[in-house]
Order: C-alpha cells, then structure tokens, then sequence
C-alpha cells in the first residue's frame, strides 16, 4: 500500500462553501437574555420559555461529560452565538419568497427545494443555521393527515402535541448537552403521523450551518401514532472554517403500538483540515421511545463527518415484542474522533435489539464503539444480537471498542460478536492484481465491509453513502 | 513476450529467488514444477508486483516494457493475470461488482468505453455456462465462504473474462477433485490462442495432462535446475525432486 496518494489527502471537503446572506446573529454568550430572546423571536407560549430557562438553570450545575474518549480543548460557551437567522423572510409561503442565495445554496447541495426537481418520494425540511427556511410537500402530505413541518411552527400550529411530548423521550436534565439544547434549541422539523397512515414519503431534514461561530441547536420530534410508520433521514453540511463550531441536537422519537419509526442520518459535516484545524463539534442526544406493543425503531447512521463526535441513538424498548435496531458506520479519517454507538434498554417482555456497527479508522483516527444492552428485571425472553466490526487503514489510526452489558432477567438471550481487522494487504494486492487503482481497491472493499448497513437505507441514500464514503476515504492510502 | 533475466528477490532479507532466468514466447504454454520452497510462487507474486518482494538484481520485460516499473494494476491492465494460490475473501463485495469494476479498469486502460451492466451480465453469463459454473456465484461476496474448489474455477473464471495475455496460474490444481480440475483445465484450454501465453505452476504431473505444456522447467532452491518438453514432467512424477 505504499502507493504515492498524498496528494489526495488534500482532497477539498465539497461543501465547504459560505454563503453571503444578511443574517441577524446574536451576540455571543449565553445568559436568561438570550434564551429570552430566542423564545420571543419564535413567539414561544409562556411554558415553553419557563421550561427553557428551567432546563438552563440545571445546566448550569452540570460538568460537561469527559468519559468519552475523546480529546479536544475546553469549550467556552460564552464564545460562540446561540443564534443566527437570515433577515429575509422568516415563513416563507412559497419559494418565490425564499432568499435566492439561500435557494441556491441547497441547489449547490444537491437538495433543490423546487418540488418537481427532488427526489421523487422525498420531502425535505431544509434548516439554515437556526432557522427551518422551507419545507416541501406539505400539502400532499397534509392530505393523509402527517404533519411535517419546523419545530416553531409545530410549537405554534400544534402546541397540544409539542407540549405533551416534547422533552418526554429526552428529559432536558438528561444530560448536559441535553440541558443546553433544552435552553437554546431553535429549529429542527417535527413530524406526527397519524394511526394507521404509512407516510408515503421518505421526509427528511437537511441541516446546514453556515454562519460563523455560531452554534446549531436543533431540536427533532416524531409522533408515529398506532399502526403507522414513517421514515425519515437527516442530512448534515457545514463551511470549512478555521474554528471549531458546536453543534449539539437533541432527536426524540416515540413509537406507538405496532408503529415503526426508521431514523437515518448521513452526517457529513466539515470534519476539519488535515492538521486537525476546524470542524464541528458534534455532541447529539437522539433517543427512541418504543412505547407501545410491538412498535419498532430503527437507526441508521452514516457518520463521516464533524472533527468530533459524541452520540448514541438509543431504544428505549417499553412495550412488549418491540423491537429496536441501530446500524452504524462511522469513518474517521485525518485527525477525526468519534465516540459513538448506542444504548437497548429492554424494559417489555420478549423486546429484541440489534446492534450492528462497523468503524473505520484511517489517516490519525480515532473511533470508538460505546454500547449498552440493558435487559431490566421484568423484560422477560429479551434478546440482543450486537456485532461490532472495525477496520484499520494504516499505522497511525485507532479503533476502541466499549460494550457494557447489563442483564437482569435470566431469560435473556445475548449474542456479542466484535472483529477488528487490518484493511488486508492481500485484499489490496488481490484487487490491484484485477487492474483496479489503490484507492479504488481500498473504496471497494470498504463499502464492502459496511454493506450491512447501507442496504439498511432508503435505496437513494444508500447511493450516496457510498460515494460519501468514497470521497471521505480519500488519501487514506499512502 | 516475457523475459525474466538473472532475478534475484528477497523477502525479509531472505533470498528466495536466486538468479531465475526464463523466456516465454508468444502462444506458448510453460510449466514450472518444483519441490515446496523452491521460489514458484515468489515468482508469480514478483512478477504481478506484489511489494513485500525486494528485486534485488535481474530484470524482467513484458511485451518490450520495464515490468518491475510498473504498479500492480499497470501489470493487470497490460495483460499479466494471476490465479492466485490462496485467493482472499472480500465481505460484502459481490463477485460480479468486482470483475465489472476491473474489466472496466483494463477497458479504461485502452481507451475504450466501459461495459454496462446489462453488456457485462450477458458476458459473465456465456462464460459461466462455457465453463459450467452456477450463475449464483456472481452474486455472491468475493470468494467469502467458498469452498476451496469454487475459488480455483473463479479464479478461471476470472481470467476469461478479462482476457490477459499472460496468465500465471499459481497451484490451480491444488485441492481440486478430478471434475473441477477438467474445468479449469477446460478453461485454460480454450484459450489458447498464438497470441497469448501462460506459466502453469504445480506441484502434480496430473494437471499437466489435460493442460500439455510446450515447455517444463524444474526450479529447484531459486533458479531453474532443467528444462524441458512435456515428457520430462513425467520423468518428474516417477523419480521426484530427490536427483535435483
């Protein structure tokens, strides 16, 4: 593998771009003003204010959470803007009203926010910086009753089903980055299907941040009422800069009885520059309620992106026979790090989980699997297949693996498999042999490894994992 | 075609081939036969570039080029092949995505358009029924949980469909049963052509009679010892290494 590829190491993050918008930007800091001002500027109900600032005042006894494996200097969160918002108009109704340069930065994207441009099949919440600008097939969906719309809006237009569920799968003392999102949260998109409705689109929400030291709070809720299902993906970009930028979500999902909820995300945010220079910082709470009998929840996660992150999808699996599910590929190329996984709380009887992650560590990476399988005393019959799987590519990377399991019935069923390998040189030299380049080769047999969860993705995601991860790898040989 | 001249590669410090010399003409079949250790297999790994081998001294052109200059996939995409001895498994990679990819790498390499899909199916479909391999095997990850015969008729497989000019086929015949031997032997067979060549590496006279050799070379302790027409592989198969 000595093969000459540096010069693809230098290989431009594709979304680095900014876009010159007249945004209004808070002054940075974080103090009761601001969260004030942030629930005026959204024309927030009183409870929804008292809760934030209840959720801030927990915060600040917090300590910001160092177990994980991670390194990176202290955060001043005083230092960074919990808002920025374009001055165009807040609500547009239709997408003459949008900002053209905000228009033509998810063109640039490859997310048109024309309808007839889209993917078909596929509405899109798009959020910039703080704000949600546009969601798209509203009406259509309107017609078998889903709602799918920003998490303002929701707050205004639906505040019955934001109040009884908002901070119920993530209470906003969770955790520290829980507390602060709970405080400062701005955007996000929030769905609700009704019982017995299969949402006949995929929905998604392309998250972007583009203003300067600021940071991304986005907040997402999903109501999948009995019976019904939906699937929803997450995409994530941000400019190439030289500082660190937070961001730090909170996702709640709720499953009702015999309702599936599939989550997918390919987060591809600016991981930094070679030396490690810039890049977000990305700590996220996304946490599954299974509530009701046989609901299921599943997770798919692409993770290439962000100089750091810190996450864990979870299940929390209440009712009987439900099921929850997470399937990860992480990449840490450069000097990336990642802690993730997730967590299985069986709580209901004959409640199963699947865990399949798979990381990929190249150039200075470092990846960590964290999982917890939690089978409490009255989840009779659970049971838990994990399998964690990682790949080294080169000598200066690192992969890490942290399983905890807890089983307090003695009817459950565990399986635990784990690897870790080297990409192979034979693998190479076999494909090399075949006439294919190295960083073909190496391409190849990397999405080779983590087929098991890109065919977990709608079909036209899958596509784009792939070559995500394609580009992510490069210059990860030489 | 192939000139390989006074080479001499080590691994690990190791000298393993010691001055081996050999020509091999266009259409011609050349078998090498030798005891375990002898360098055989060095051998095909150098000549399809394999890094962990040091070329110390000698020089090896193919078709009037500098070989040892070359990238592995250079050496693919000018013609060489190897039938790999122990041919490596590649999870979640479909057999079929493999050799699309790198037909499509050697048609590249010529300036000449790629297959699609639909072209390469039909293609890899006359040659398995040629070769009288399940179509199921396309589908199926690179050599993952093959039995060892499957991975040796793969390996041939592979071969017809991109077509080298010099194949080196390294202990094919090793752990075949008779009936998958004649298939690989088949498909070495209709292959033949003046303008292509191969080196047949084997420990067994027995493949040797379904795959005539114009030529037999013994290699003994990193150099060829003797050479021959076919009739010395069976003086081999009587009286063994031991004379050597």
């Amino acid at each position: 593998m000595s093969v000459d590829l540096e010069k693809l190491a230098q290989e431009e993050y594709k979304y680095g771009f900014v876009t010159d918008v007249e945004q209004e930007i808070a002054p940075k800091g974080l103090n009761e003003d601001i969260i004030r001002m942030i629930s005026s500027k959204k024309n927030e109900p009183e409870w929804l204010l008292e809760w934030r600032l209840g959720a801030y005042e927990r915060w600040k006894k917090m300590k910001e959470p160092r177990w994980a494996f991670l390194r990176y200097p202290e955060i001043d969160f005083n230092d960074i803007s919990y808002y920025a918002a374009p001055k165009s108009n807040p609500r547009p109704k239709s997408l003459d009203e949008i900002d053209p340069e905000i228009k033509e930065t998810y063109d640039k994207l490859g997310i048109p926010l024309e309808e007839q441009k889209m993917l078909a099949g596929v509405a899109v919440d798009a959020v910039f910086d703080s704000v949600s600008v546009f969601t798209t097939f509203k009406e259509k969906l309107a017609e078998e009753g889903v709602i799918f719309c920003s998490i303002s809006e929701a707050v205004e237009e639906y505040p019955d089903f934001v109040r009884k569920y908002l901070g119920s799968v993530v209470p906003r003392g969770d955790n520290f980055y829980a507390a602060l999102n709970s405080a400062v949260f701005t955007d996000g998109s929030f769905v609700y299907i009704p019982k017995g409705v299969r949402c006949p689109m995929e929905l998604s929400t392309y998250f972007r941040i583009n203003a300067e030291n600021t940071g991304q709070f986005e907040r997402t809720l999903i109501i999948a009422e009995e019976g019904s299902y939906v699937s929803y993906l997450e995409g994530c970009t941000a400019p190439q800069r030289d500082q660190n930028q937070l961001h730090a979500a909170v996702v709640e999902l709720i499953a009702h009885n015999d309702a599936t909820i599939k989550y997918s995300t390919i987060q591809n945010w600016y991981p930094g520059d070679k030396q490690g220079k810039g890049g977000i910082y990305n700590f996220v709470t996304k946490r599954g309620r299974c509530v009701g009998r046989s609901s299921r929840i599943s997770w798919t996660q692409v993770e290439t992106g962000s100089a750091i992150t810190w996450k864990y999808p979870s299940c929390v699996l209440e009712g009987d026979n439900s099921v929850g599910e997470f399937y990860s590929v992480a990449l840490t190329n450069r000097c990336q790090q990642a802690d993730t996984g997730t967590k299985m709380v069986h709580v209901g009887k004959n409640t199963s989980s699947t865990i399949i992650s798979k990381g990929i560590s190249a150039g200075e990476g470092q990846n960590v699997y964290r999982g917890l399988v939690e089978i409490g005393k009255n989840a009779e019959k659970a049971r838990n297949y994990t399998q964690c799987d990682s790949m080294l590519i080169g000598d200066r990377c690192g992969a890490h693996t942290f399983p905890y399991i807890e089983v307090r019935n003695s009817t459950a069923h565990m399986e635990h498999e784990a690897s870790t390998s080297k990409i192979g040189e034979d693998q190479m030299f076999y494909c090399r042999q075949r006439g294919l380049s190295a960083e073909d080769a190496v391409s190849l047999i990397v999405n080779g490894f983590c087929k098991e969860v890109f065919k977990e993705l709608p079909f036209e995601f899958a596509v784009e994992a792939e070559k995500l991860l394609s580009v992510s790898l490069e210059g990860s040989v030489g | 075609m192939l000139e390989v001249k006074n080479l001499h590669v080590q691994v690990d410090d190791k000298e393993i081939l010691k001055g081996m010399n050999i020509t091999v003409a266009p259409g011609e079949v050349h078998s090498i036969m030798g005891p375990n250790g002898s360098g055989k297999s060095t051998l095909a790994q150098v000549l399809a570039g394999k890094e962990a081998y040091e070329v110390t001294e000698g020089e090896v052109t193919f078709q009037g080029k500098d070989l040892l200059d070359l990238e592995p996939e250079e050496r693919a995409c000018e013609g060489i092949f190897l039938a790999f001895q122990y041919p490596v498994e590649i999870p979640g990679v479909a057999n079929t995505y493999l050799l699309r990819e790198a037909l499509n790498a050697k048609r590249e390499y010529r300036d000449e358009k790629p297959l699609k899909h639909v072209e390469f199916g039909k293609l890899a479909r006359e040659k398995m029924k040629a070769l009288g391999i399940d179509e199921d095997l396309l589908k199926r990850s690179v050599n993952t949980g093959f039995s060892g015969g499957e991975k040796k008729r793969n390996e041939i497989f592979q071969m017809q469909i991109l077509e080298p000019t010099l194949a080196v086929l390294d202990e094919t015949d090793s752990g075949l049963d008779i009936d998958a031997l004649k298939i690989v032997a088949n498909g070495v067979n209709s292959m033949r052509d003046s303008g292509r060549s191969f080196i047949v590496i084997t420990h067994y006279q027995r493949l040797l009679n379904y795959i005539v050799p114009d030529f037999v070379h013994v290699m003994v302790d990193g150099k060829i010892v003797r050479s021959g027409g076919k009739e010395l592989a069976h003086e081999l198969e009587e009286k063994g290494y031991a004379g050597f």
